[in-house]
């Protein structure tokens, strides 16, 4: 019974075709790769002739609205003097630091919660009630509680991150097909190997998507932690450029933002692919 | 020797899905269990691997009474239920963590050959059709080398050309090792094509109404007029099987005889 199994009979026609087949879903898989990165710029860059068209002709004032050219110049004078560099270093510190602490707080608040009824009964209205707050909300009391420093405004960004992480891996632990458990207590896997052999990777496309969504909030936090009395970053550059009336120097500062938040996305959607690549799904289209 | 004795499930609502069911099973035997939906024969195949647990009555493999999954008792699910992270490779050999890696890999290649999927060891499972993932899914379940193999309704996804294909494969992989294999199916012609027995179910609840034995030499024609006289005898007793009353006692356990 225990002998290892021997088969002399040939394998059954038509399963040596279906055997050598290639995949169908594989065939078509490509990465959207430098040509879906041209394609993602004929948008902004038509908008962008067309704007600077417009205020050329003088079909539009360009002192509230300025042309593009004239943002690029602001943009290209901050790097050149190096001013732009510290103001996005400032901020991308910020948001990495709030985004670690609310990753992590995310990802152990979400796994309680998704691997323990009673602690989610316990925790999720709380977070919930308070996921509804708007982040400006929180301002005053972090700087009451933290200083008008540092610390208040990494604390209003790992909020930011936090929520989204949170919701995520609850929701993905909460998820998981049961029926690949089953095949875990099949081959009587004990709670660890349970927990690193199918639900680690089976919660794993979902953390990864709430940190990507956690990401994006930490940027749009940022700005709000900027306003507490920064010095520098680009939330700073905001309103600075609000307060000395250089609709330039704000829509400089925003195209910065937005390409930042554009390349840390990215650096993240590079960072995990290769555990993601087993994944049957349009996400490597995007 | 594969035993169940007087096994009964009644679930939390008060639903009975099996009532005092008793099998016994050679070693090495195939056996198909057929029924009407609802007569308890998934909740059986479950009862077997550990999956869920019996109110009462007992499961024993070779003296050994089970209780809960066994590495004697290996499952192959009506979907192939391959965990997509891992490759075909990773797949097979998800059962044989607690070996060492080269044994592991060696025995892996082994199965994997025998399944005819040696060149798509290091493919993912979304990349295969739905014969081959089932075909790596009975190769997870071979390769840990199980006394009982239970199958529940494996190919009832499959179109016939892959199903019959598969039979002829599954019968070709028992053969080497001959373990003793239940099947749980509601296609008859599988269950005359691959059975040694054939037990027909009723429902509400689940017991067994009928044993059928096939006695024929394998492969087996399914154009012989020996295998359509099987096919009927199963009808026949299924048809009666759903008119018979809930509580008449099971008709006929131990077994018409069909010869070809």
């Amino acid at each position: 019974m225990n002998a290892p199994p021997v088969i002399t009979a040939p394998v059954p026609a038509g399963l040596a075709d279906e055997a050598g087949q290639p995949a169908p879903a594989a065939a078509g898989r490509r990465p959207a790769g430098w040509s879906g990165l041209w394609l993602g710029l004929v948008l902004p860059v038509a908008i962008a002739l067309g704007w600077e068209m417009a205020i050329r002709t003088g079909l539009i004032q360009g002192r509230l609205m300025p042309a593009p050219s004239r943002i690029l110049g602001t943009l290209w004078g901050l790097a050149v003097t190096g001013e732009l560099w510290t103001h996005v270093q400032a901020t991308l510190a910020r948001v990495l630091a709030g985004f670690a602490l609310g990753a992590l707080a995310g990802t152990a608040m979400g796994a309680l919660s998704g691997t323990s009824e009673l602690m989610r009964r316990i925790m999720d209205p709380t977070l919930q009630a308070l996921r509804s707050v708007p982040s400006i909300a929180w301002v005053p009391l972090f700087l009451l509680w933290l200083g008008i420093f540092e610390a208040s405004k990494v604390a209003l960004i790992a909020v930011g991150v936090f929520f989204p992480v949170y919701l995520g891996v609850a929701g993905a632990i909460e998820g998981i097909d049961r029926k690949l458990i089953e095949v875990g207590r099949v081959f009587r896997l004990g709670r660890f190997a349970m927990l690193r052999r199918v639900l680690l990777p089976a919660v794993l496309p979902s953390w990864i998507l709430s940190l990507r969504a956690g990401l994006g909030l930490g940027f749009m936090f940022v700005v709000a932690a900027e306003f507490m009395g920064a010095s520098e970053g680009l939330g700073y550059l905001l309103v600075d450029g609000q307060q000395m009336g250089r609709p330039d120097r704000i829509l400089a500062a925003i195209i910065a933002f937005a390409l930042l938040g554009k390349l840390a996305d990215g650096v993240l959607v590079a960072l995990t692919r290769p555990v993601l690549r087993w994944q049957d799904t349009a996400r490597s289209r995007l | 020797m594969f035993v169940v004795e007087r096994l009964t499930k009644t679930y939390a609502d008060g639903t009975r899905a099996l009532h005092e069911v008793s099998l016994s099973v050679e070693a090495g035997e195939i056996l198909a269990v057929v029924g009407g939906s609802g007569c308890g024969k998934t909740t059986l195949l479950r009862l077997v691997a550990g999956l869920d647990r019996a109110s009462s009555g007992a499961i024993a493999v070779d003296c050994e009474v089970l209780d809960g999954p066994h590495p004697a008792v290996g499952i192959v699910f009506q979907e192939p239920r391959l965990l997509p992270w891992l490759t075909v490779a990773g797949n097979a050999g998800f059962g044989l963590m607690d070996l060492p890696r080269a044994e592991r890999d060696d025995r892996v290649a082994d199965v994997l050959a025998r399944v005819g999927l040696a060149e798509q060891a290091g493919r993912w499972p979304r990349d295969l059709s739905g014969g081959q993932q089932q075909r790596v899914a009975i190769a997870r379940a071979l390769v840990a080398r199980p006394k009982v193999l239970l199958l529940d309704e494996p190919f009832s996804a499959l179109d016939a050309f892959t199903r019959a294909s598969l039979h002829e494969h599954l019968l070709a992989l028992w053969e080497a090792s001959r373990p003793t294999v239940v099947i749980v199916t509601h296609d008859v012609e599988e269950a005359v094509a691959l059975a040694d027995r054939v037990v027909v179910m009723r429902p509400r609840p689940g017991r067994v109404f009928e044993t059928v034995t096939v006695r024929a030499g394998r492969p087996r024609d399914r154009l012989a007029p020996g295998f359509e006289k099987a096919k009927r005898r199963i009808l026949n007793a299924l048809d009666r099987s759903l008119k018979t009353p809930a509580d008449r006692p099971q008709a006929d356990a131990g077994g018409a005889e069909l010869w070809w």
